[in-house]
């Protein structure tokens, strides 16, 4: 007989106490149901990564991309190269980094506040209701590139809804501004991003709000506190499990985006609105080197590291006592 | 409990405001997309003054649509198959067994998912490239090679998606399929797929829908005649004209198909993709 996982069942969690169940069995089953998966996954991620950290010391520029063994050895210049921060291969990336940060931080704050505004909103029944929902999801569904594409003639200087609202209706402005180069170029990415980011905050708090029971709600109104006590009060510290998982894949999904950045302005973005994966996309597939881009990606997958373990850290150890007594 | 009018009034007026942000884009999609050429070259306009579905027919000459069309299906349809068949059994295994390794699995799988494309894609062309000079298996620009590519981000939430729904599915189904005389992959090919078919449709749907949707990988590994609708429609931007009106019309063409897909879907895509953040 084979073993199956029964936790959640109490009767098997005490004959799991038995001499015979204790003893792990060997099996060979869930190992050959792995397989596949496993060979896979050594091929495209952990081969890949294996490489792309020997290609990191590797002097690989388009001279050598087609034999990469001819390749000079470049010891740590790569990463020299790419943390020197007075030089201007440095400074740039930097300058990327710090870009990336900013954006990742503004996008996740509005996401989030967006998200969590409607799904409190539309938390009562109303007439409407369903089709309010479905909508908000419909940017989540479309394609990023279609949407992106749609706003990147949005943003047309002379052709695009934004400008003919705001010069042409509203007369905020005497010149049509660029909202693709320049400085607006950050704005504009970050509300793009918002855009096709908020409904999938909407869509987990939604979720995370379905699973709070209604009593509680009638135990706070019955202690006489109103909409925003409950918010306070019941809805914030029960939804405080889905926020930890929510921040964490909005954070990581926004600062490794590219599809937005290179949709809205193709292959070279404006410097105020270069994230990092455009940064390093753009130093091994325009300027062919992948020594240094290689460099730069063990460098962010570092950064993702150690922020992700940080914050795992923390989240875990101030959550803990609050989940107990929940 | 009665509502308070300022609680209403919220409501309708933020409900507004954020309907009116969501639908935006899509207005101008749509309308821009019945619009001559002369009439997205100039100035906007909100209503348009010459409807035509022209742009609907033009689109397909401009470029060669239909072309990428078919390497677009091609490409998500094959990834999105392989990781939900080979992540079926790795979930099973994952769901149903205790064994050694089972969270370092689950780790590796977890993590991977997280990491950005760009850390695998500039060592995976290279691997293409050299294992293309070296043994003439040309991966680089072919849709296999993209197909490869595709699963490093499709197999992990596969993976992922499936054990929270085999999770889902009472293990008494496994056990009344054993006492019937059935082996576990009896059991699980019999009962618990089944079972777990919303769910499976589900994943596979997802993973097509975000294949789909891709861009970096097929910016870099696909050459013209493999190039997929994600990067291909880049080409209605032309030296001298920028066709906005097809461009519109066939955002339009390639976002319908997915969008319906996932409204349909949308009970068991929202309890799969919420279900690691909900627990």
């Amino acid at each position: 007989m084979l073993e199956t996982v029964e936790a959640d069942r109490p009767a098997e969690v005490a004959a799991a106490g038995s001499p015979e169940a204790r003893r792990p069995r060997r099996e060979l089953l869930p190992y050959a149901l792995l397989a596949p998966a496993i060979g896979l996954e050594l091929l495209i991620h952990i081969l890949p990564m294996l490489v792309g950290v020997g290609i990191s010391f590797l002097k690989l520029t388009q001279f050598y991309l087609r034999n990469w063994k001819a390749a000079p050895f470049a010891g740590g210049d790569n990463y020299r190269i790419a943390v020197e921060i007075d030089k201007p291969a440095g400074r740039a990336l930097l300058h990327s980094f710090e870009v990336t940060l900013a954006f990742t931080l503004l996008v996740l704050a509005i996401s989030w506040g967006l998200g969590l505004f409607a799904a409190v909103l539309t938390q009562r029944a109303f007439t409407g209701r369903g089709l309010v929902r479905t909508l908000f999801l419909v940017p989540y569904a479309m394609p990023v590139f279609a949407s992106v594409i749609t706003w990147s003639f949005m943003l047309q200087r002379d052709t695009g809804v934004v400008n003919h609202v705001l010069v042409d209706q509203l007369h905020l402005a005497s010149q049509r501004p660029f909202w693709l180069i320049g400085d607006n170029s950050f704005l504009s990415l970050v509300v793009v991003t918002v855009w096709r980011t908020w409904p999938f905050a909407f869509l987990c708090l939604t979720a995370g709000m379905q699973s709070i029971p209604t009593e509680l709600y009638e135990a706070a109104a019955l202690d006489g506190a109103g909409i925003t006590g409950q918010l306070r009060r019941v809805t914030l510290p029960l939804l405080a499990p889905v926020n930890r998982v929510l921040v964490l894949v909005l954070f990581l999904w926004t600062f490794n985006d590219f599809t937005t950045p290179y949709t809205l302005f193709g292959k070279s973005a404006p410097r105020q609105a270069d994230l990092i994966s455009m940064h390093i996309y753009q130093n091994s597939f325009v300027n062919w080197n992948f020594g240094t881009g290689s460099a730069m990606s063990v460098l962010l997958l570092l950064f993702l590291l150690a922020v992700t373990g940080l914050y795992l850290l923390v989240v875990n150890r101030s959550g803990e006592p609050r989940t107990s007594d929940a | 409990m009665r509502e308070p009018t300022w609680f209403r009034w919220t409501r309708r007026v933020g409900l507004s405001v954020l309907s009116g942000f969501t639908l935006l884009p899509i207005y101008v999609m749509v309308t821009s997309a019945l619009k001559p050429l002369a009439d997205v070259q100039g100035n906007f306009a909100w209503f348009p003054t010459r409807l035509t579905l022209q742009p609907f027919v033009d689109m397909w000459h401009t470029i060669p649509l239909a072309r990428y069309f078919l390497n677009s299906v091609v490409v998500s349809s094959i990834a999105s198959l392989a990781s939900v068949a080979i992540a079926l059994l790795a979930g099973y295994a994952v769901s149903r067994y205790r064994f050694r390794g089972r969270q370092a699995f689950s780790v590796v799988v977890l993590s991977t998912q997280m990491f950005p494309g760009i850390l695998f894609l500039l060592p995976l062309f290279v691997i293409f490239v050299n294992l293309g000079e070296a043994t003439g298996l040309p991966l680089y620009g072919s849709r296999l090679g993209l197909i490869i590519t595709y699963l490093t981000f499709t197999l992990p939430f596969s993976i992922w998606m499936l054990v929270g729904y085999l999770d889902s599915i009472p293990r008494e189904l496994d056990e009344a399929a054993k006492v019937d005389g059935n082996g576990p992959l009896g059991a699980l090919f019999r009962v618990v797929v089944p079972a777990a078919l919303p769910g499976i449709v589900a994943v596979a749907i997802y993973a097509f829908m975000t294949a789909w949707g891709e861009v970096l990988f097929a910016s870099v590994m696909t050459d013209d005649s493999t190039r997929t609708l994600a990067v291909g429609l880049q080409g209605y931007a032309t030296q001298n004209n920028i066709y906005w009106n097809q461009i519109m019309a066939a955002s339009l063409t390639v976002s319908l198909p997915v969008v319906i897909g996932f409204l349909l879907l949308q009970r068991f895509l929202v309890a799969g993709m919420t279900a690691g953040a909900v627990k």
